[in-house]
């Protein structure tokens, strides 16, 4: 190659045009090879065996969840370690979260794994460990959430929340989304949440 | 007579340090109720949950956010030697920006959020940050092309690179379905929702506090220490080996998770060979001061510009480390995380803002210096023992818990040590680390009072465009 002709990075940085569609190629790659093949794994769509989409009352409860933002503290993703699945129990598995829009697996434990937390305590304790938290656990530090008690599961939203869903592939029934809201009579936020927690990793034990 | 636009700039400029303040506040807030939980004083807005995304949304998109506007558009007039391209977007921009997180200051204590980490915010809020966004890449990319120098200058295809990713990551990750006003659901589910997630929330890290903030470290480093860029090559080289690699690198924030292995392990393998980009813009501008390192012992902002580099190069190091399975394994989901972050945040993000911040302020105002460079000095103190503090305490607390949850009885094969155990232990370096942030806070203090000192001696000066020939 003679010198002229030899490509040099000045050909980049003297071109507006270029160095932006060059860094967009660039970025482009990771995202494309790292996401889109997860939406071909089979074992990474299939629901495990008697997973159904959340009911009525456990997705108010998990809208509650998010809002409080238990995420920040709690992660629910049991790794495959021998002291981690003696602790939480079987470790997670990718069918357990098809109809989690968005998933919730945390990235800290300020507090302990929800993955399984489901069917472990009575709806009694988790009532009163919800309202304040060191009458059951003197050393824990979350905070009370004592309003839980006083305020409505039924704000008018469940049936746009069933709709949203569905309209993102998550199979709810028409007949179950018009008869979503007599679930909510009478329930309070804390039952809300409380028959969210009841229901998360009973399916895989 | 031709004149660069500075209103954005100056606004941006005071607006990043006073939610510098902010955001460093409602950390302090946060980590005080990790020791005394009853802090919230019983209000909902104010529980954990509530405030930890506004304070991670105030620090990175609000002071970090506005330092890189700032930032960006004095570097882009001054090495395109033009002025900005559509100042009214600029200032549109800057507007805007402020009603973002008066918006998220507003709507993430009362819990509208969409629960992803780092993007939190609603879809209402999510669609104004991407016309923002892009009314950014016009401006920035509009000074570009009507640059009056035949080259682009290295600082700008960092900022470029930033704002190109950022946009397509927020968009991206921000893909939901409405269910009313502010609440949506992320179209992406589970195993593909997380990886979504990871590779945003990565790339926020490796574009937003990366990729921007060493376009600062290249304008500002061999202006301050008043020498060229150590190598040119190296910038070549180390820019679009960075862009790529740390594209690559979410799913270590995945690993062992229900994640497919093959993975994971991309992830583990670009995270590691991330370390060599990274130091590559470590050792540029750290040596970029070679033959001039006296200048360190007098000029407390270069010593602001130089520490903040190793900072980035120690938790560079350390990141890659993490990212190994078997160090991640003992390492996810403990303190030492929140460790490395700050490492990186308070250390990296937080003193390069500062030093770039003392550089251009007093640049602005028509000032020679800032009011106090005593106070620069103190600031420089209370923030590096504040850091050394906050990170020390967390890897302790770190390992030590990470080792106490795996701890199994030799006796009888069971959990040496309940969960509630380990958060007992905690406590001490909570306190410890409670104490480095004050410190850390109280010198953004003195920043703020020294920056408010010194504008108020401005004189009206415009910065005028060098004539070429």
């Amino acid at each position: 190659m003679s010198d002229k002709k030899k490509f040099t990075h000045e050909k980049i940085e003297t071109n507006n045009f270029l160095m932006i569609i060059l860094i967009f190629i660039v970025i482009l790659f990771a995202g494309i090879v790292e996401i889109i093949p997860l939406y071909f794994q089979k074992n990474m769509l299939q629901p495990v065996k008697g997973l159904k989409p959340y009911k009525p009352l456990e997705l108010i409860g998990r809208s509650i969840y998010v809002r409080e933002g238990c995420y920040t503290c709690h992660s629910q993703m049991i790794r495959p370690f021998r002291a981690e699945t003696l602790r939480y129990g079987h470790y997670s598995l990718a069918g357990e979260f098809v109809y989690d829009h968005p998933f919730q697996w945390g990235s800290k434990r300020t507090g302990p794994d929800l993955a399984r937390v489901g069917k472990k305590y009575s709806n009694n304790w988790h009532q009163i460990h919800l309202t304040n938290p060191r009458d059951v656990v003197p050393e824990s530090i979350m905070p009370a959430y004592p309003w839980l008690n006083d305020t409505s599961a039924s704000d008018g939203s469940i049936k746009n929340k069933m709709k949203a869903l569905k309209m993102i592939g998550v199979p709810y029934s028409e007949e179950e989304i018009q008869n979503s809201p007599d679930a909510l009579i009478d329930k309070t936020e804390m039952d809300a949440l409380i028959s969210y927690l009841q229901s998360l990793g009973i399916h895989v034990r | 007579m031709h004149i660069y636009t500075d209103d954005a700039v100056k606004n941006f400029s005071i607006m990043a340090v006073f939610w510098a303040v902010v955001g460093l506040l409602v950390g302090v807030i946060i980590s005080s109720q990790l020791i005394w939980p009853e802090l919230n004083l019983g209000l909902p807005w104010t529980s954990f949950g509530r405030l930890r995304p506004l304070h991670t949304n105030a620090v990175i998109f609000a002071f970090g956010g506005s330092t890189l506007f700032a930032t960006s558009y004095y570097v882009v007039q001054r090495t395109c030697q033009t002025k900005l391209f559509a100042p009214f977007l600029a200032n549109f921009t800057f507007w805007g920006w402020q009603l973002v997180i008066v918006l998220a200051a507003i709507t993430l204590p009362m819990g509208y959020t969409s629960g992803k980490e780092y993007a939190e915010l609603e879809w209402p809020i999510d669609i104004l940050i991407a016309i923002i966004w892009i009314c950014y890449a016009i401006v920035f990319f509009g000074t570009i092309s009507k640059r009056k120098i035949k080259h682009i200058y290295v600082a700008n295809w960092f900022f470029g690179a930033f704002i190109i990713a950022v946009a397509l990551l927020h968009i991206v990750n921000s893909a939901a379905i409405p269910a009313g006003f502010f609440k949506s659901y992320s179209v992406y589910a589970g195993v593909q929702d997380a990886m979504v997630q990871w590779w945003y929330g990565h790339n926020a890290v490796g574009f937003f506090l990366t990729a921007g903030f060493l376009g600062i470290m290249y304008y500002f480093v061999p202006k301050q220490a008043n020498r060229p860029i150590y190598s040119y090559s190296l910038s070549i080289v180390h820019f679009w080996a960075l862009i790529f690699t740390y594209m690559w690198a979410g799913p270590h924030h995945l690993h062992y998770t229900a994640l497919p292995d093959w993975t994971q392990s991309l992830g583990m393998v670009f995270s590691l060979i991330l370390l060599a980009p990274s130091w590559g813009g470590m050792i540029n501008g750290v040596m970029t001061l070679s033959g001039a390192w006296d200048k360190l012992k007098t000029d407390p902002i270069l010593r602001f510009l130089i520490v903040s580099l190793s900072f980035y190069g120690m938790s560079t190091f350390e990141g890659p480390m993490m990212s190994i399975k078997t160090v991640n394994a003992l390492s996810h989901y403990t303190e030492w995380t929140i460790g490395h972050v700050h490492s990186g945040a308070l250390g990296w993000v937080g003193l390069i803002s500062m030093g770039a911040l003392y550089c251009l302020i007093p640049k602005l105002y028509g000032q020679k210096n800032m009011y106090s460079t005593k106070l620069i000095e103190i600031h420089f103190w209370m923030a590096t023992i504040g850091i050394v503090f906050y990170i020390a305490a967390l890897w302790i607390a770190g390992v030590m818990e990470g080792l106490m949850w795996r701890e199994i009885d030799p006796s009888d094969g069971t959990l040496a040590y309940t969960f509630a155990e380990s958060v007992k232990a905690k406590t001490p370096f909570y306190i410890a680390r409670l104490f480095g942030g004050v410190l850390y806070l109280g010198g953004m203090l003195i920043m703020f009072w020294n920056v408010i000192k010194t504008i108020q001696n401005k004189r009206l000066i415009e910065s005028k465009i060098p004539e070429l020939n």
